[in-house]
């Protein structure tokens, strides 16, 4: 991985004017298991790909609940994503006791925008290795939005979008039928949600109620969580449709991604 | 000198440091009706120093971000909350993402009284308040419901459909209670708030009758320039003999 004499630091450039350690961990959100996020005009939905380090281990947790009103999903260091859920529900309670409503998703994200950013001109910290999608609901227009962070400090809005290993699958799938999304049902968005994830699954795996996992924000729905049992007639209803046309061989998504760091 | 002989003991200095334990340049009282389609405030221009009226012409209503604000008390105090809620209005618009749909103000009224709120209760807790009494009127964005509520220097909250600042907590209070009805329409609105400034006007030594009127409607928000109440001293018999009960005419 010792690329050059450049990216032993946060603070400093390569010459071509890049900064390497933050590109590294973007990459590290690469190898996490895959999340995709979508929306409609009255719901937004995440689902995540959950692993397991060892057959005899529950998989792990990768969807976390923010507030009424917004939860995230990760891909890449969970530990890292915890410290930036935790400040995520700190500032959610505290807008909550200033102002009296629950925290506008807009300016939150910019908050932690801001704090992925501080990390990566600051000599002494190193970049979170995390990306989030995050599904919220705007308290006071009711309408969903969908945002992606990254290491850079870089915010995106989405209608629908993908991170995490193989997700690129996910994206194509979502990049696909999005202009359906708009006016598709919850229970629709949520099993567009696992068509995208069939797509990430690894080779001889498959996608089951024990490893998808599926968050809900809506209009006039607080945060749900749908796992196991809960899941299964979702997938079934993915069965019945039995398109498989959609899943890509995604094996050469590394350097699909491989594009130089945005800016 | 009285410390010399006795630095040696730890006790209470002599002069403990203190903050604000009374108002200097105060504006007397507030009013506040919700009526049918708004909600409307009315307050005099009156400044005193003491006792000493010391300006007429000074507005204790502002508008920001369409929502009303009126204080009785302090004056500079007042003048502090303005620049405040100025520069927590500029710190919201500039941390937004992205042009938000429509023209929805980045604070309700409602969450700019919390914020008062939290403001009013964190000095009197560090034992120096904002000596105000402060009415908060608006328009809930999400809702379209109209707003009135009050903070006071402690951080107590209040929410009603009529409020009263000062003296107007105490003689305005029971007029506004016997005349208010929810389907007022603005100009009954307009003019109980009215009879209630005189009403003031009469009674209160730090009242005045130069007043301005200001309301947060469908239209949006609009403050009147200060103008002068009808009112005479002739008929005083009304108002003035102390056996007189406080009642509108």
């Amino acid at each position: 991985m010792f690329r050059n004499q450049y990216d032993t630091d946060v603070t400093v450039w390569s010459p071509e004017g890049r900064l390497l350690q933050v590109e590294y961990a973007m990459e590290s959100v690469k190898q996490g298991s895959a999340c995709v996020g979508l929306r409609s005009n009255s719901h937004c939905v995440l689902g995540a790909l959950k692993r397991s380090v060892s057959e005899l281990s529950w998989h792990q947790k990768k969807l976390l609940e923010i507030d009424d009103h917004m939860l995230v999903g990760i891909a890449g260091l969970t530990a890292d994503a915890r410290t930036l859920a935790k400040y995520m529900r700190n500032e959610c309670l505290h807008n909550k006791y200033v102002y009296g409503t629950p925290m506008p998703p807009h300016q939150l994200m910019a908050d932690v925008a801001d704090k992925h950013q501080r990390t990566t001109q600051t000599y002494v910290r190193r970049p979170f290795g995390v990306g989030l999608l995050v599904a919220s609901v705007d308290p006071l227009t009711q309408k969903p939005h969908l945002y992606q962070t990254c290491p850079s400090g870089n915010l995106y809005e989405f209608y629908a979008s993908a991170i995490g290993a193989r997700s690129q699958s996910a994206r194509t799938y979502l990049e696909k039928h999005h202009e359906t999304f708009g006016d598709a049902s919850r229970d629709d968005l949520i099993v567009h949600a696992l068509q995208a994830l069939v797509g990430c699954v690894s080779g001889d795996d498959e996608l089951t109620k024990e490893n998808a996992s599926i968050g809900i924000v809506g209009k006039d729905e607080k945060f749900t969580l749908l796992e196991g049992d809960a899941l299964q007639p979702f997938l079934d209803r993915l069965e019945l449709k039995g398109g498989d046309d959609d899943e890509e061989e995604a094996g050469d998504d590394a350097a699909a991604e491989a594009e130089p760091m945005e800016t | 000198m009285w410390g010399m002989n006795h630095h040696h003991r730890s006790s209470a200095p002599a002069d403990p440091k203190s903050h604000t334990t009374r108002p200097i340049v105060t504006g007397a009282s507030v009013l506040g009706v919700k009526y049918n389609g708004g909600v409307m405030l009315a307050a005099d221009t009156l400044l005193s120093y003491g006792s000493m009226a010391k300006t007429m012409n000074a507005s204790r209503l502002m508008e920001i971000d369409q929502t009303l604000i009126g204080a009785s008390g302090e004056y500079s105090d007042f003048q502090a909350i303005q620049e405040m809620l100025e520069a927590k209005s500029l710190q919201m618009q500039s941390g937004l993402l992205q042009e938000r749909e429509g023209d929805e103000p980045p604070m309700t009224a409602r969450s700019m009284w919390n914020y008062l709120r939290v403001v009013m209760y964190h000095r009197r807790n560090k034992m120096n308040p904002l000596w105000n009494s402060v009415v908060v009127a608006g328009k809930d964005g999400a809702t379209g419901e109209f707003f009135l509520g009050n903070v006071d220097r402690l951080g107590t909250t209040v929410e009603d459909n009529i409020m009263a600042t000062g003296f107007g907590a105490y003689m305005g209070v029971p007029l506004l209670r016997e005349k208010w009805r929810p389907d007022m329409d603005e100009g009954e609105a307009r003019a109980l708030l009215e009879d209630c400034m005189k009403v003031l006007y009469y009674r209160d030594c730090r009242a005045a009758s130069r007043i301005q009127l200001a309301k947060v409607s469908a239209d949006g928000v609009l403050i009147s320039e200060p103008y002068e109440l009808e009112t005479s001293w002739a008929g005083s018999t009304d108002y003035i003999p102390l056996n007189t009960p406080l009642a509108l005419p």
